[in-house]
């Protein structure tokens, strides 16, 4: 099965990523014709510069974006959070993708919370202190954060739904690095067949560290 | 103008958990058979163990006619209904594809309660309002059905009562069965052994749930992974015993039967004596008429209803079968409301798993105890069941944070100490009929073909409130006893009884014409080829999942059919 460099969680997610590349409006040889050895190297070189390329957000959108779900999810004394599970890559993937329909909520969310910082706090969100952002965050979640449409305490629960997908679903969206959000609460892991072990109370069973899909058995999903 | 079919003998209008069944009666006695299923064939390739992908509706693939055309619903007739998800799906094996998969035969004293209360307890004890009445079968009689339905499909349990000799290792309230289970017993978990020594200590009877799953190589299929994505999802290795992987495919093989699929039937149609001349369906924008013999109505409760009241004829004015006015009454829906949920203080490592490895407690169940002193009727199944996925865990422990933060460094220590120590119990309560809890046609919402979808007029009653209550107790007992920190949930449930996945009546089976549609085989009362099969013909609950007493009803009224079939075809 084909590994990317730096992208050992996401397998064989061709037709995505292709879509992605069509997207950046980059080349790659898919011809027929070209020898296996030769295609799949050109197909990694192009997907790994890929990998951690903005799809949907611009880059100012994405700081935005992280510094929130760093605070949704933290790193701290309990591990890596959020950020370091990549989260903002799920959503900013999901938003070309799956959640298409609400770019726009981001679009729009992100930039009355940056305006909503600077009003309040005097700077753009992510540069703010974690203690001034969790202030900001906590005005937005209950809704006393003015300049968004519908109530900014919605913006907040969508953020907070992707993140915690981004965290703990399956590392096929493009979130969930390292299995860092399964390792968090102990999940073990996708598997296809479970033994009788894996189901005792005396054992912490140890994590299969697989995607759903890195059995071959499964159709995927869009990301 | 709809192309007319060459006839056939029998149609089968939805080939789900019921009309799966009877498919291979049908086929193996060499009649013709055509099978007509909104849905399409599935794929194994669809059912990966991914949460994200079934969380976003993308499970279950294929055309879900449930989805266009909806359920309305209220709690009683002063209200207004509102429209909400139909919780069934649409494919060859229908919610069978995708279900928990418990399969247990109702109690004895589930087919009599009328008479069995009125006996022991007094008249005056049938709870006001209630339109109950005793089913025209006893259990002996359904047996052998449900005897064929476990060794078909393969049901995985260890009977508690074998020609009324009781064994401690199975659950010794069931009724008397022939013979053993096909299969023994899914395995248990830690968590679920926890569970057996906790109700040992309260002296209570445990034992493991009876389930449509193989626990081990069976027909050609393998057994149970365990993996964790069986409910709500398709299994990947076929060991979930849908009629999908079962009867379906055995019937197409013993006989002439033909899988029509993504076909959406709109109407039954009568000739001018009354009888059941053929159905109208569309598929791929085109109108069919198919002419048969006998038409088996197998789709959902509330599918069966509605294309009754909507196949109005000279002969049936007010929808097919319903000169008697009984199609859409004696609706009810399963009481599981009332959630009972515990924290331990410890991991249950209750990842993997499925909902049908679980641990049952009968002793408060159907008239398994004494209602002397008590003020209801009936009773509850207490179980708990393995199956946990990351996204769901994360979010269940909420609950337990008492109005905490919901993000941040505090909610996720806390979600990381207790995202494996929750339990949420399932708990199944005896429901009775009401003469003001009904179905019927919504006077104003239309699906896109402009047909009335349902509307669910039902609430609640205090026979249903009263058996919460006190199943709750039991419940918390239970879950204290195997070390719970905290339990929530009292049981309550109020106002409508609303969409289930557990709905009954509403073409109830019963010797009287004036209070039932369908006689004791399954057949209308009024247009004799016509069967109806599903959960719309039960006119009682019990505790405990329908799928296999169902089964059993579609076998023998199937069987029926064949047998009778120059009487009922004439």
């Amino acid at each position: 099965m084909l590994r990317l460099p730096g992208e050992d969680h996401m397998i064989n997610d061709c037709l995505t990523r292709r879509q992605m590349l069509q997207r950046l409006g980059l080349m790659i040889g898919l011809a027929g014709g070209l020898r296996l050895p030769a295609r799949s190297s050109a197909r990694a070189q192009g997907l790994g510069a890929v990998g951690n390329a903005l799809v949907s957000l611009t880059p100012a959108e994405a700081e935005t974006l992280r510094a929130i779900i760093a605070r949704i999810i933290p790193a701290d004394e309990n591990g890596p959070g959020a950020l370091e599970a990549r989260a903002d890559r799920f959503i900013d993937r999901a938003l070309a993708g799956a959640l298409k329909n609400q770019r726009s909520t981001y679009v729009a969310g992100l930039a009355a919370l940056d305006a909503y910082a600077q009003s309040a706090k005097g700077s753009t969100f992510a540069k703010l202190p974690a203690s001034d952002q969790d202030f900001i965050l906590t005005e937005i979640q209950f809704n006393r954060a003015a300049g968004f449409d519908g109530g900014s305490g919605q913006f907040f629960n969508l953020v907070r739904t992707h993140t915690i997908q981004g965290t703990f679903s399956d590392p096929f969206y493009g979130g969930n690095e390292n299995f860092i959000g399964w390792d968090l609460i102990g999940y073990p892991g996708a598997r296809v067949v479970v033994s009788p072990n894996l189901q005792r109370m005396d054992i912490k069973p140890e994590s299969s560290r697989k995607s759903a899909y890195d059995y071959g058995m499964f159709n995927k999903g869009e990301v | 103008m709809a192309t007319a079919l060459k006839k056939t003998n029998v149609v089968i209008i939805g080939l789900g958990a019921a009309g799966g069944i009877a498919c291979l009666p049908i086929a193996q006695s060499g009649l013709e058979v055509i099978g007509l299923e909104a849905g399409s064939w599935l794929d194994t390739k669809d059912m990966a163990p991914d949460e994200l992908k079934l969380n976003r509706g993308l499970w279950p693939p294929g055309p879900q006619k449930t989805k266009l055309e909806g359920i309305t619903a209220r709690a009683n007739a002063s209200q207004t209904a509102i429209r909400l998800n139909h919780p069934m799906m649409n494919a060859v094996g229908g919610t069978s594809v995708h279900y928990w998969a418990q399969s247990w035969r109702l109690n004895p004293w589930d087919f009599k309660v009328r008479s069995e209360t009125m006996r022991r307890y007094g008249a005056s004890r049938i709870p006001k309002g209630s339109t109950i009445e005793d089913w025209p079968i006893t259990y002996e009689e359904l047996e052998p059905y449900y005897d064929k339905v476990e060794y078909e499909i393969g049901v995985s349990g260890k009977a508690g009562n074998i020609g009324g000799k009781k064994d401690e290792r199975g659950n010794v309230f069931e009724g008397s069965r022939k013979r053993e289970y096909p299969l023994s017993p899914l395995r248990t978990s830690g968590f679920m052994e926890r569970m057996i020594a906790a109700g040992k200590s309260l002296g209570w009877h445990t034992f493991v749930a009876p389930a449509a799953i193989t626990s081990r190589p069976y027909n050609g299929r393998p057994g149970c992974a365990y993996h964790g994505y069986c409910s709500g999802a398709g299994c990947h290795v076929s060991a979930k015993s849908s009629t999908a992987v079962t009867t379906i495919p055995k019937a197409m093989k013993a006989g002439k039967f033909t899988v029509v699929t993504e076909a959406r039937v709109t109407t039954i149609e009568v000739d001018n004596n009354g009888r059941i001349a053929g159905v109208n369906y569309l598929k791929g924008g085109q109108e069919y008429f198919q002419p048969a013999d006998a038409v088996l109505v197998a789709s959902y409760a509330y599918e069966n209803v509605r294309l009754l009241l909507l196949s109005k004829s000279k002969a049936y004015p007010n929808g097919l079968s319903n000169n008697h006015g009984q199609v859409g009454k004696h609706y009810f829906s399963h009481n599981q409301g009332g959630a009972v949920s515990a924290l331990f203080p410890f991991n249950l490592n209750n990842w993997y798993g499925t909902p049908a490895q679980g641990i049952a407690i009968d002793n408060w169940a159907d008239d398994n105890f004494d209602h002397s002193v008590l003020d209801f009727i009936g009773g509850g199944n207490l179980y708990v069941y393995t199956e946990r996925r990351p996204m769901a865990a994360v979010n269940g422990v909420q609950t337990w944070m008492q109005g905490g933060p919901n993000w941040g460094s505090k909610w996720k220590a806390f979600v990381k100490e207790n995202a494996d120590r929750w339990n949420v119990a399932y708990l199944q309560k005896t429901t009775l009929p009401y003469e003001d809890n009904y179905l019927d046609l919504d006077p104003v919402v239309k699906d896109p073909l402009g047909f009335p979808v349902i509307r669910i007029t039902a609430e609640y009653k205090d026979n249903e409130r009263k058996i919460g209550t006190f199943i709750a107790e039991k419940m918390r007992q239970w879950y204290m006893a195997a070390g719970a920190a905290r339990v929530n949930g009292d049981g309550n449930v109020a106002g409508g009884m609303f969409a289930s996945t557990h709905a009954y009546g509403g073409t109830r089976m019963g010797d009287n014409p004036e209070t039932n549609v369908v006689d004791r085989w399954g057949f209308s009362h009024e247009a004799p080829n016509l069967g109806i099969l599903g959960g719309s013909v039960m006119g009682t609950s019990g505790a405990r999942n329908p799928t296999e007493t169902l089964q059993a009803l579609a076998w023998r009224t199937a069987e029926h059919l064949v047998q009778g079939w120059k009487n009922i075809v004439k």
